[in-house]
């Protein structure tokens, strides 16, 4: 069975979809990102579909999956570079990924979880300020 | 079905993988849209799926069709499982009885512009699609 390479850069895991997957290679592929993500500590995921000239229901749901475990462990996921034609299809298949961030490159994708990763630090900083706060006024 | 037709048997899911490269290679020497195009292997990909889950396999068969105005491409999908006792809920979108999201059946239904379905309690499941030039 062939297996869908996960590459690490810097803070995110990039992942690169280049085959027609049978649905177990997509199945591995969800738990392979699981264990990366616990392994390297990254708080990004990137999937890039722009070589996939379809996207049915067993795709679409595998990504949801792999956007719901990767949140559970800390990580945020963008789908990137979907082809205009496979986004209609999706929609009028019923299936409009809720839950999936997406861009519409890797680029914007790695803007996007830069950005989102910043918001989290920042709120993470005012809610130890408060705390501080709170202990020095008491 | 005309003369050309060409016959896949699913019994993996590498023959799904099979029946979505050969319903792709039909649909560009038909000339489908690329919109066309990616709505029928994407059909396709749900129908040959249910063939083999729920059917526990069957057979795919892709061909042209050419009617006194236009031509298209039909897919008939053939499994000799259980069948479905409820066509209606089978048709709903979001119902499954197989874990998936329920929008096999349903969905496919609305990417082709003809869907005819085949089936009885014990006596298997023939679903044909066609999706016509525009």
């Amino acid at each position: 069975m062939e297996r869908v390479p996960v590459l690490k850069i810097g803070d995110i895991l990039l992942v690169s979809i280049q085959i027609d997957m049978e649905d177990q290679v997509a199945l591995q592929l969800q738990e392979d990102l699981a264990e990366r993500i616990v392994a390297t500590g990254c708080h990004g995921v990137i999937i890039d579909i722009s070589t996939l000239d379809i996207v049915d229901s067993f795709v679409g749901r595998t990504l949801a999956t792999i956007a719901s475990v990767s949140r559970v462990l800390d990580a945020e996921t963008v789908v990137v570079g979907m082809r205009p034609a496979v986004a209609i299809t999706l929609v009028e298949l019923g299936l409009s990924l809720p839950g999936i961030r997406t861009a519409l490159n890797v680029e914007l994708g790695i803007e996007m979880l830069a950005r989102s990763r910043a918001e989290t630090e920042v709120e993470l900083d005012d809610e130890d300020d408060a705390d501080q706060a709170a202990v020095t006024t008491s | 079905m005309n003369q050309e037709s060409r016959l896949i048997p699913v019994a993996t899911d590498q023959d799904v993988v099979r029946v979505r490269q050969l319903v792709r290679t039909v649909a560009v020497e038909a000339k489908l849209s690329l919109v066309d195009q990616t709505k029928l292997v994407t059909a396709a990909s749900e129908l040959a799926r249910n063939t083999l889950v729920y059917g526990g396999g069957g057979t795919v068969e892709v061909g042209r069709v050419r009617s006194e105005i236009r031509a298209g491409i039909r897919i008939v999908f053939a499994d000799q499982g259980p069948g479905i006792a409820d066509l209606d809920l089978a048709l709903t979108d979001g119902y499954t009885t197989g874990g998936g999201l329920g929008l096999g059946l349903s969905g496919a239904r609305r990417l082709v512009d003809e869907f005819a379905i085949d089936t009885a309690p014990g006596k298997g499941t023939t679903i044909t699609i066609t999706k016509w030039c525009r």
